[in-house]
């Protein structure tokens, strides 16, 4: 079929309708017979992040691999506001045990299917948010990693502990406010120079495959679940999710804050494979940090009553670096992600709007 | 019931003797319970293994306290641990040392038990004649079958053929065989004395 | 067969008859052995289908086990002590999610002080935690309970700890009699969950439940326990026909039919009060003893009829309720308070004696001490066999006399001599 190569540009908007695309570009919620994994009903906020990127990830699973998964799922936001007692959004096979093994369990349960000889046709995905990731499940992940274990991990990462009214995570960026890291004369928010990057820490553990992805490019995060289940062993995906009550910004602005966390380059979309970066996704139109800021109450301190220039400088600072290390403006080879596995892999692809 | 304890150091095989032990009384059709006491786990640290052997079903699960039968296979734990607390005075004390007792500095102590009960026997040259893998602990056990009768030289035989298979299962039935002779042929000495 | 085998091996053989499909495994002393001859059989494809999983804690042994049993795998692991501890919140996971996970405790102290020997305050930590309890008394004992606790807990739908003393028994070389695996299959029908995970039929595993309906689901796990005291005897007996050997189902007696007094215990100490007690029984004490199986469900009816007769009940303990004594004691009591055959005034006095933690020895001379001294009414309501209260004493005095008294584990062991008394001399 002759396919014709989309190359027109709209000003305020990068969407390019379903309508004008060939089928399988397509995304899977344009599909009626879409699996709907986690359907109407649950209690998730107006423009919570977290579910919007649930939905389009284990749809996308359910597609690849003919409705034959099953997920274990971390306590937290999307647990909780999924199954309200008595009810459950969840259509597919789901269990939830506790706040830090929800790697572990999904290891149970890709054993359990290899004993029985049912691993080749039923896949596991293991799921939580950044704190049952990051921090209290990162013993269970790491282990999960060093094994090899046929699971994809999918962290829906909104930079704090959310269900429990929004304390700092391992995940919480510098200079953000939380309940944890309050605002004080000394203090400007959360401090500098601490956090983890969970995806470099799984590219250290050279699994099949990790990437990053945000809900501002939602079939980009459709792609990427596709393509970890088109692989066998342990693949990582993280996702950041805007939380529109927990970032203090609207609930209209979820898709529009999340493209400006890659735009800035605070926030560097790439795949990789066994520890090295095979694809970057490049910020066409890079935007200064402090856009992406000022849309959000947790930063407002850096702005009222006086500007933080400091504080500010300091994250535009961490935006640049990560923009020379995973080279994420056109035409610049990045000088090298850490890990000390060197640049871009040969052959790695910078991956604009155009390309696949 | 007959109870033996065994004094080494960890290393030794101290604890492979007593399960040794424990074969060849079940071979025999008995009753043997063999257990270690660990001190901290490291090679050098003295080491306390067990055995009680019985026609009935042992139910006691108390450390030795009052053993039947000592075997000390190594002799500089001699006056750094009490290898000695408890022994019957009809008890048997087998030490592997290439001293006898006087030069042992035991003549005196030994004085309240039996004579003809209390040897010494140079396993680790006996089992040094079978290198490169016999070793004194199970070279012990041989004679500890003859000072004792408590299990048979061939039980024993068979208990560690059946444990340390090819070359070093040989090498160490032939050390126990030789232990075996040397007590016995002592035995026979003391008697005759 | 007839072999003589160390506990811990036998016990692995047992497990691997029953077919689990999912073992994960972390190891610690003393249940070491126990996982390493698993996964040798695993290894060498002798077990199979089954997953040997090497996991980075027993919070991840515990919740891979979660996880395959909710797959609908028979899942089975082996813990003690610290590692009890650290799967703490999976255990409750799992009895609350209703899975017939098995586990073995090989029974060691909980630190601090840091000790690798048995009692049973690991077990004993967790009785509450809505898995089954059951306390074996020898290797054999051990071994058979294996096949029990796998019926039992598929049976029921709840979780079943296995608990063995460490090193005493699992350390321990002696003979046992294994089945063969064709007995040990008809006796343990393949496992048929309850809840399964499924592709072609979905369920949610895990929900949150409110005010509305915890207390139900709480009771549930209740009550589910509650059968579990009918179940036990009719599925002993039952495992009496395919072993041909008489199994213990909640508790056992020993000449304790008639006796006056009655010790009552929990684990390997049985065989060594035996021994005390038929030497007393020789020198014309009315003694028997009760050994307890079941700690959880606790049997109370049947415990209360066991011991309502006598004139006084000796608890030999191997844990301690800290602040206020025994744990076994307190159980004994409640169950001879529901005996209503025999008035407050004239129930059998209960004498906790806390004996054996952090692995020191019971001997037959300190119980026939302690049991003489009951049946001459001179024990105390709680005694703490052979203690050194000297050694005590002194540490008190320190702690008085100075506020910077140092670790009181490391003034005691100075105090006996372990430790040397002047670690840090002047160079000469």
């Amino acid at each position: 079929m002759p396919t014709r190569q989309i190359k027109f540009y709209q000003v305020g908007s990068h969407a390019a309708g379903n309508r004008l695309l060939d089928p399988e570009l397509r995304s899977v919620q344009a599909d009626p017979e879409r699996a709907n994994s986690i359907t109407k009903g649950h209690r998730a906020c107006q423009g919570c992040g977290e579910v919007l990127g649930a939905r389009y990830a284990l749809d996308a699973a359910m597609r690849a691999t003919e409705g034959k998964m099953i997920a274990a799922n971390a306590t937290g936001c999307l647990e909780v506001f999924s199954t309200p007692y008595p009810e459950s959004s969840w259509r597919i096979p789901w269990v939830h045990s506790l706040f830090g093994n929800a790697p572990a369990v999904a290891t149970g349960i890709a054993a359990a299917l290899r004993a029985k000889g049912r691993a080749e046709d039923v896949r596991v995905v293991g799921q939580g948010g950044d704190g049952g990731t990051v921090d209290i499940g990162m013993a269970c992940l790491s282990g999960m990693f060093e094994r090899n274990d046929d699971v994809l991990y999918i962290c829906y990462d909104n930079e704090a502990y959310m269900n429990t009214g929004v304390q700092r995570s391992g995940s919480t960026p510098p200079g953000a406010r939380t309940m944890t890291t309050q605002v004080t004369p000394g203090h400007p928010g959360n401090a500098f120079g601490q956090g983890k990057s969970v995806p470099l820490i799984a590219m250290a553990h050279e699994i099949p495959y990790v990437a990053t992805a945000t809900v501002a490019d939602l079939r980009d995060i459709e792609a990427k679940v596709e393509r970890a289940m088109g692989l066998r062993g342990a693949r990582y995906l993280h996702i950041l999710v805007t939380c529109p009550l927990g970032w203090s910004c609207a609930a209209s602005d979820t898709v529009k804050v999340a493209r400006l966390a890659q735009q800035t380059g605070l926030f560097p979309v790439f795949e990789a494979e066994r520890g090295e970066v095979t694809a970057v996704s490049q910020i066409r139109e890079r935007r200064p940090v402090e856009e992406y800021l000022r849309l959000q109450g947790r930063y407002r301190h850096l702005f009222e009553p006086a500007r933080r220039d400091d504080a500010i400088a300091a994250i535009q600072a961490e935006a640049d670096r990560n923009v020379r290390r995973f080279g994420l403006l056109a035409g610049g080879a990045g000088a090298g992600v850490g890990v000390g596995v060197g640049g871009l892999a040969d052959g790695a692809r910078s991956v604009g709007r155009e390309g696949q | 019931m007959f109870a033996v304890r065994i004094h080494g150091r960890g290393g030794q095989g101290v604890v492979t003797a007593a399960e040794l032990l424990s074969q060849a009384a079940f071979q025999e059709g008995r009753h043997a319970q063999a257990f270690p006491s660990f001190g901290s786990e490291r090679t050098g640290a003295p080491v306390v293994s067990f055995c009680r052997v019985s026609d009935r079903e042992i139910r006691t699960r108390e450390p030795i306290l009052e053993p039947d039968a000592l075997v000390v296979q190594d002799p500089t734990l001699l006056h750094q641990v009490d290898v000695f607390g408890g022994l019957s005075k009809d008890g048997y004390v087998l030490i592997n040392t290439v001293f006898d007792f006087e030069e042992l500095g035991l003549q005196e102590w030994s004085a309240g038990f039996r004579r003809e009960r209390l040897l010494t026997v140079p396993a680790s040259d006996i089992s040094r004649d079978y290198e490169p893998y016999a070793r004194a602990n199970t070279a012990l056990l041989g004679g500890l079958a003859s000072l004792t009768g408590v299990v048979s030289i061939g039980s024993i035989e068979r208990a560690i053929a059946e444990r340390f298979g090819g070359a070093v299962g040989v090498g160490n039935v032939e050390a126990a065989r030789a232990c075996h002779d040397f007590v016995s042929a002592e035995l026979l000495e003391l008697a005759h004395a | 067969m007839l072999e003589q085998i160390e506990g811990s091996k036998a016990v692995a053989k047992a497990v691997a008859m029953c077919r689990p499909e999912v073992i994960p495994a972390y190891p610690i002393s003393p249940q070491t052995h126990i996982v390493e001859a698993l996964s040798a059989m695993v290894d060498a494809g002798e077990l199979a289908p089954c997953e040997f999983v090497n996991v980075e804690s027993e919070f991840a042994a515990m919740s891979v086990a979660i996880g395959a049993s909710v797959t609908g795998a028979r899942a089975y692991t082996a813990t003690a002590s610290q590692g009890l501890l650290y799967m703490a919140e999976a255990l409750y996971n799992a009895s609350g999610l209703g899975l017939p996970i098995v586990m073995t405790v090989a029974n060691r102290a909980i630190g601090a002080p840091i000790n690798i020997w048995n009692d049973h305050s690991d077990s004993m930590s967790q009785r509450d935690s809505g898995w089954i309890q059951l306390y074996v008394e020898s290797n054999q004992d051990a071994v058979d309970t294996h096949f029990l606790a796998f019926r039992l807990a598929e049976q029921l739908s709840t979780p079943v700890m296995v608990c063995m003393d460490g090193f005493i028994l699992t350390h321990a070389v002696e003979r046992i009699d294994l089945p063969s695996q064709e007995t040990v299959d008809a006796f343990l029908p393949p496992f048929e969950p309850r809840q399964l995970l499924d592709p072609d039929a979905p369920v949610s595993i895990g929900a949150m439940v409110g005010p509305e309906a915890f207390a139900e689901v709480k009771y549930l796990a209740h009550a589910k326990q509650l059968q579990a005291l009918d179940e036990i005897p009719r599925i002993a007996t039952q495992l009496t026909g395919a072993l041909g050997r008489e199994q213990t189902g909640l508790l056992r007696g020993y000449r304790a039919d008639d006796a006056d007094t009655i010790v009552v215990a929990l684990g390997s100490v049985l065989g060594t009060i035996e021994d005390a007690i038929d030497e007393l029984r020789d020198a014309g004490v009315s003694i028997g003893a009760v050994g307890i199986k079941a700690f959880r469900p606790f049997p109370l009816s049947e415990v209360g009829a066991a011991l309502g007769r006598a004139d006084r009940v000796v608890v030999i303990e191997k844990a301690l309720a800290v602040g206020v004594g025994g744990i076994v004691s307190h159980d004994v009591r409640i169950a001879l308070e529901g005996e209503d055959s025999r008035a407050r005034e004239s129930r059998p006095a209960v004498h906790t004696v806390i004996a054996g933690l952090g692995g020191r020895s019971i001997t037959v001379a300190s119980l026939k001490k302690v049991f003489e001294d009951a049946v001459a009414g001179r024990l105390p309501a709680l005694t703490f066999l052979d203690l050194d209260s000297g050694l005590v004493e002194r540490e008190l005095a320190r702690t008085r006399a100075s506020r910077r008294s140092g670790p009181h584990a490391e003034n005691m062991l100075r105090d006996l001599g372990f430790v040397d008394p002047n670690p840090n001399p002047d160079p000469v």
